[in-house]
């Protein structure tokens, strides 16, 4: 029996946050080493768990996978949530590697200066309608289909819920000129391990707060 | 008969330089179509040739594709550099992407404020020898072979050969404690070597040919003009 992917990274969402909602969707259970200080931080450096010395890594399949990218293409491939063939694939790659910008905002944002937060919403905001979900809606407005690429749920569907949620967040009305985006946000959300996950008790991370933004800034700071 | 691949971005390495050395040492011919001014941008936009707006992009096989790494990952793909099965594939991006990251910052350089300068380049040094180069040798040090994954070559090593060239140009000194890497990157038999005799990639090397020279003080104004920043 295969163990479980186990998750080594702070306790909130940042760069681990869509490898939880990819093992979620595709029905993964997985367990979570939560870094809370520099010195847990050190011991897997010193230990060489890391090969970049840099967290996200999931131990999986007796890997100890890092950078995000990676982590999250091998459990898609794993998981078959990568399309059927290599066209469909490449299709999936360049809109997670959209939205994976859109969300990198995010991502960001706790850390920005005060100052600075409000002016990135705005940016964010623009950004997501000018630039990125007018894409998705065309797509989904053309084929009329359920998922973005195929017939089946792939990643590309996955992080554009979890960017969408996030953003609504912040911008509870981002979605207001995006009907086909709005339908598809409702059904993605009742897939069953989509449901789950979105409900209070998951595995998933709150919205950023002071204690998390502290807690990194303790941990990875020199 | 396919076309070759077609490169649109500006002329200079950027985020397409990378692609630019995959074709080249998968032996492909790609032509380019350079994007000189503001009004280039504009009408490739305008005809809904960029999915987000954005360069990169490369018309291949009856496709538009945006995204760097979605780009190198249909052509490592398609020409066998990708690896056997999902495990090759796993650390082959890995590394890549480590690669990819040093590489940001290096791109990065040279829109550094110049009172900052001196303690990035400071820094980029230290992560490159202590963080990126460190984990290379060790990896091709544990398998003993010579190239990153799986014996062959894949997406990973000529990366890593792009990402050498960088970092020599960088400071050369920063191999001096790598033996392995050195070998990949100097030795007469060493992986650099072998790639830069492929057809391809010895007249992509070439003066005057695809291979960008690093980005100087002119072609960062003429950027930063065609893509209206500050």
């Amino acid at each position: 029996m295969s163990e479980k992917p186990k998750l080594h990274y702070p306790n909130g969402r940042g760069r681990m946050e869509t490898v939880r909602w990819v093992l979620a969707a595709a029905g993964v259970e997985f367990d979570e080493e939560f870094l809370e200080t520099k010195e847990q931080l050190q011991k897997l450096q010193d230990g060489n768990h890391l090969l970049f010395q840099q967290v996200p890594m999931v131990e999986i399949d007796g890997m100890k996978l890092v950078q995000t990218r990676c982590i999250l293409h091998y459990i898609a491939d794993k998981h078959h949530l990568f399309g059927k063939d290599l066209k469909e694939r490449t299709l999936i790659d360049m809109y997670v590697e959209g939205t994976l910008d859109l969300l990198e905002l995010i991502i960001m944002h706790p850390f920005l200066k005060p100052d600075d937060q409000q002016k990135e919403v705005v940016n964010m905001a623009q950004k997501a309608i000018i630039r990125y979900f007018p894409v998705f809606e065309k797509v989904l407005r053309e084929h009329g289909q359920r998922f973005l690429v195929g017939s089946q749920m792939s990643l590309a569907d996955v992080i554009l819920l979890q960017t969408i949620l996030a953003l609504e967040e912040k911008i509870p009305n981002i979605l207001s000129s995006f009907p086909h985006l709005q339908e598809y946000t409702v059904k993605m959300s009742n897939i069953p391990t989509i449901k789950k996950f979105l409900e209070p008790g998951s595995q998933k991370k709150p919205p950023p707060d002071e204690i998390y933004v502290r807690t990194v800034y303790n941990i990875f700071m020199p | 008969m396919a076309g070759k691949p077609r490169l649109h971005y500006f002329n200079g390495r950027g985020r397409m330089e990378s692609i630019r050395w995959l074709l080249a040492a998968a032996g492909i011919e790609f032509e380019e179509q350079f994007i000189e001014t503001p009004e280039d941008l504009d009408k490739l936009r305008n005809d809904g040739s960029l999915m987000f707006q954005q360069v990169p992009m490369v018309e291949i096989d009856g496709m538009k594709l945006v995204q760097s790494r979605a780009i190198l990952n249909y052509i490592a793909t398609k020409y066998n550099l990708y690896g056997r099965d999902i495990k090759e594939r796993a650390l082959i991006d890995m590394y890549t992407e480590g690669m990819a990251d040093l590489t940001e910052m290096i791109m990065h350089l040279p829109l550094c404020p110049p009172g900052e300068k001196d303690a990035k380049i400071s820094l980029i040094k230290e992560k490159t020898t202590n963080r990126y180069l460190l984990a290379f040798e060790k990896v091709l040090k544990s398998h003993g072979q010579d190239y990153l994954v799986g014996n062959r070559l894949s997406k990973a090593d000529i990366l890593l050969v792009e990402l050498l060239y960088s970092v020599e140009e960088l400071d050369p000194s920063l191999l001096a404690k790598f033996p392995l890497l050195k070998v990949i990157s100097h030795s007469s038999q060493g992986l650099r070597t072998r790639i830069s005799n492929l057809p391809t990639v010895k007249k992509f090397l070439q003066p005057g040919s695809a291979r960008k020279p690093p980005l100087d003080e002119k072609s960062l104004a003429e950027a930063k003009k065609i893509f209206r920043l500050p």
